[in-house]
């Protein structure tokens, strides 16, 4: 029986559940130091000096290091941008810390150094920074307009980037419509939120000045190339090892001011350093996602076919570059796919703001390019007296049409082609499942008892896989184990536990005799780490590669071992037995020994040394995952409460290789959308100062918020790898915000209600109701 | 100069005594002196329930304790909840069948948290679970394999 599509039993569980595992807060050793940030209270201020006597007086503090004690050991002062864009009008990279200015609330400009994390919070204290507050760019509108206050005092404007996207011939689509429509929205998303807060330690080897860094990260081949660059260092010279990591969810792929002033430190009191972010320090510090405003418009012909959509988005980038552009284009591109889309264009602004940088959160912007079209075809639907699912219908891309080449092209230059999928079957199962079509009647009969309930569909589609690749290495040792290496990372998406199973699969099928390291830049020369719903896709697919491989030489080896013929082998457990007779057999250990080499003795078979294979297979195009999801919503109007009645969610990421997982990883996102289409607001007030700083004024959902999720899986193989898999992890949020909505918005229809925005909290919907009263 | 007192504590059944600061958190007692780093943190402001132990037998959010406020205490952390290290608590065995975890950071203080649930509310209804873990934030699993796993161990499954 093969693994893959099979729930076994995960790696990662058992550790977890006795509380046995290592995240980066658990690490001790013999000598260590704890730091504390001393951090902007401003959005936008000059630093004219900063006195360390009253912090260094108090007893166990080592240090106090501003930028000056920085600077000799760096070769570069900046973070240089994971994803650098050509559209950028102004180079922004951030600093270790802020030397004369510092541009957001919560960006370091000192850092102490102490026995404990006590008192490197006493005395940071004690720090004593003069600040010169200076006028904040708050919101990314505002910040554009002319004469608005720089973000960066030496920045001639607040346009970081602007680009357009787009295909066809808009205004003669617009001219020769039936209909056309606006509408304005401003979405904000708000923080990852893992329950785990970012961490890093780092020790020099004294004996030989190797760095070791241990980071809470999603990319740790990417953090090796930050610290080589910013140190001035060789890659052997450092390895970034990722312990176990306490969930993600996007910003912990960015490298931080944080992770370089722990290894500065390190290498400057030669001890051992650690810093682990406090629950404030992640809102303030913690790249996130933040506002979006677009004003858009819609043409289409006199069946609520689709002519052209039109329109311009302005992005809150935050006051430095983290990363590239990919938010807005994400956000932008995810208009033209799904729907047949004859005409495109968006004109994209990026603003800079005195804000923490933003930078993907799970979805990574398509959750706001998916809610806009989903509002928009709902405006059609309702100005043509349609119903929603229907215009929705009447514009999916049909299964037909597969592989279909939409107009856009992904940031990489290359044409975004779906691949596989029957979008209109997964709609269609959905709103059965839903009741979608009794829904009216039932709706009618609520009204009469005063409760307002409503039902809302949404589709997307998510490009998935990112390339261009993963590296795994596959290895069976004299020891009979198989360990598996690789520049994915796990931080809680049963990554471990997915690499096993494939490599399991060709290898005898025993789990158990499998080991995964993951994330140890020692362990394996190249890697990407975990973003973009890529991992299962990419290191699923060098794993697979790696095995087949080390699967033909341990069949070669023990053919000449067993003198038996390859074809009448059979890999089962930890040994290779000839089919039918479990006597001839030898262990995967014997066989690895045997191709370990014994001086003066030739290979067997003539075979080359060791029983390993390392594959970094490159996957260019991406596969493209899609759903339906439909909500059904009770609306209280006296509170402007939502209960979610019920979730429906049909989804198709190709062949699945663990249901379980997949519905894991599903349903996580689901209650991430939830969070994002009515609880989760990351507020600033018109100076740039955070209104929440804590898990009490910024809501996760919890267990009472969640819905039942009726989930369907509809399996699309794409031909673009040989599982036939398509990511998942960012799947569930993505259309669970207009969806939601949606349903608010068709429960208030007696109310004429226009849900433009998300999230959309109580007093929100109060403001509704109230309006048209 | 710190103050310091001398606690008398017992965590998972073995007695300890320790000179603490006043000021040091039971949490951070438990996980830096006594290195039982399975008890998490996750926001130091009694919110998301990863910090969650067993005081006496009731949960308590070890970044809301001071370690002197242990003192005379026995104290229940994640490692103490299996009953041998070749066997899982038929909750964590629950929660690995249903899925219950994914990165696990939250997981030490929702076992701690259901291990009190269900010994005073042996037989509890789906949303009994829910309002029960309320009080724990999980951003991986949106709960479902979580309140599934409960209702396992309780003997009503869901549906």
């Amino acid at each position: 029986m093969s693994l893959i599509g099979n729930s076994v039993p995960r790696l990662e569980d058992e550790p977890l559940l006795r509380g046995k595992a290592r995240f980066i807060d658990d690490l001790h050793m013999p000598g260590l130091l704890e730091a504390a940030f001393v951090r902007s209270p401003h959005a936008h201020a000059l630093v004219r000096g900063i006195g360390k006597d009253a912090a260094l007086a108090l007893k166990g503090v080592h240090a106090v290091l501003v930028r000056e004690d920085l600077m000799p050991h760096l070769r570069n002062e900046f973070m240089v941008v994971g994803l650098p864009s050509r559209d950028y009008k102004q180079d922004l990279n951030r600093p270790a810390l802020a030397g004369d200015e510092a541009v957001y609330v919560g960006q370091p400009v000192a850092m102490v150094i102490a026995d404990n994390r006590y008192i490197a919070e006493d005395a940071a204290a004690l720090v004593e920074v003069d600040w010169e507050p200076l006028p904040a760019a708050a919101d990314c509108k505002a910040a554009l307009a002319a004469g608005a206050p720089t973000a960066h005092r030496r920045s001639p404007h607040n346009l970081l980037a602007e680009f357009p996207m787009g295909y066809g011939d808009v205004e003669a689509a617009f001219k020769s419509a039936a209909h056309s429509f606006k509408e304005t929205f401003w979405q904000h998303r708000g923080g990852s939120h893992s329950i785990e807060c970012r961490g890093t330690i780092a020790a020099r080897d004294p004996h030989d000045e190797r760095l070791t860094v241990w980071t809470s990260t999603q990319m740790p081949h990417a953090a090796l190339r930050v610290l080589c660059d910013m140190l001035g260092r060789d890659e052997d010279s450092i390895r970034v090892v990722t312990p176990d990591v306490g969930g993600g969810f996007g910003p912990k792929l960015v490298f931080y001011p944080e992770d370089i002033c722990v290894a500065l430190a390190a290498i400057i009191l030669e001890r051992p350093v650690k810093w682990i972010e406090d629950r404030l320090e992640h809102f303030v510090a913690t790249t996130q996602e933040r506002d979006q405003y677009w004003d858009v418009e819609v043409a289409v012909n006199g069946e609520g076919r689709l002519l052209a959509i039109r329109g311009t988005l302005i992005h809150d980038h935050g006051a430095y570059t983290a990363r590239g552009v990919n938010l807005p284009y994400n956000s932008a591109e995810q208009i033209a796919i799904g729907y047949e889309l004859p005409a495109y264009r968006m004109n994209v602004q990026v603003a800079l703001t005195n804000k923490v940088p933003v930078t993907p959160v799970r979805g990574a912007g398509h959750p706001q390019g998916v809610f806009v079209m989903e509002r928009l075809l709902d405006r059609v639907a309702r100005e043509l007296r349609l119903d929603r699912a229907e215009v929705r219908r009447r514009n999916l891309v049909p299964a037909s049409k597969m592989p279909y080449q939409t107009g856009v092209k992904n940031r990489g230059g290359m044409p975004v082609v779906l691949d596989t999928g029957d979008y209109l079957h997964c709609q269609e199962d959905a709103l059965q499942r839903a009741g979608w079509s009794g829904f009216a009647q039932r709706q009618e009969a609520a009204r009469k008892e005063g409760r307002y309930i409503g039902i809302g569909v949404a589709n997307f589609v998510k490009g998935t896989g990112r390339g261009p690749f993963e590296t795994v290495t596959v290895r069976i040792g004299p020891s009979g184990r198989i360990m598996v290496y690789t520049g994915a990372a796990a931080m809680g998406q049963s990554t471990k536990t997915m690499l096993a199973q494939i490599v399991a699969d060709q290898l005898g099928g025993d789990m158990a005799n499998v080991t995964v390291v993951a994330g140890d830049t020692g362990t394996v020369p190249t890697g990407m780490g975990g973003s973009n719903s890529r991992q299962a896709v990419l290191a699923g697919t060098s794993a697979h590669s790696a095995a087949v491989k080390v699967r033909a030489k341990l069949i070669r080896v023990a053919s000449h071992l067993l003198e038996a013929g390859e074809g009448d082998l059979e890999i089962e457990g930890r040994s290779v037995h000839v089919k039918g007779v479990r006597e001839m057999a030898v262990d995967l250990g014997k066989v690895a020994s045997a191709v370990a080499g014994t001086a003066g003795y030739s290979l067997p078979g003539g075979v080359s040394p060791g029983l390993e294979a390392m594959e970094s297979v490159v996957i260019d195009p991406m596969t493209y995952a899609n759903g339906t999801a439909v909500a059904e919503v009770e609306v209280d109007i006296d509170t402007g409460g939502v209960r979610i009645l019920k979730m429906v969610f049909v989804h198709d990421c190709g062949r699945i290789l663990h249901p379980m997982v997949v519905d894991g990883q599903l349903i996580g996102g689901v209650a991430h959308g939830i969070g994002n289409a009515l609880y989760e607001w990351m507020r600033y007030d018109e100076h740039g100062q955070p209104l929440v700083g804590t898990l009490g004024d910024y809501l996760l959902v919890t267990a009472t918020e969640m819905p039942p999720v009726e989930l369907a899986h509809h399996q699309s193989p794409t031909p673009l790898n040989p599982l036939g898999i398509k990511g998942v992890g960012e799947c569930g949020v993505i259309p669970i915000a207009p969806a939601v909505l949606s349903a608010v918005e068709d429960a208030l229809t007696p109310f004429n209600a226009r849900i433009t925005r998300t999230p959309m909290m109580p007093a929100d919907i109060v403001g509704l109701v109230r309006k048209s009263a | 100069m710190e103050e310091s007192r001398r606690i008398s504590v017992e965590v998972n059944g073995v007695a300890h005594q320790r000179d603490v600061s006043v000021r040091t958190t039971l949490v951070d007692f438990l996980r830096h002196e006594l290195m039982l780093t399975g008890t998490h943190v996750g926001c130091e402001h009694g919110v998301c329930g990863a910090c969650t132990v067993l005081v006496d037998g009731r949960s308590a959010r070890s970044c809301l304790m001071l370690a002197v406020q242990a003192d005379g205490a026995s104290v229940t952390t994640i490692e103490g909840i299996a009953p041998s290290p070749s066997e899982l608590h038929p909750l964590q065995q629950a929660l690995r069948e249903h899925h219950g975890l994914q990165c696990g950071f939250c997981t030490p203080g929702m076992v701690t948290t259901l291990v009190e649930f269900l010994r005073d509310c042996p037989n509890p209804t789906e949303h009994d679970v829910r309002v029960a873990i309320s009080g724990n934030l999980c951003r991986c699993t949106g709960y479902q394999g979580i309140v599934d796993a409960v209702l396992k161990v309780a003997g009503n499954p869901a549906k």
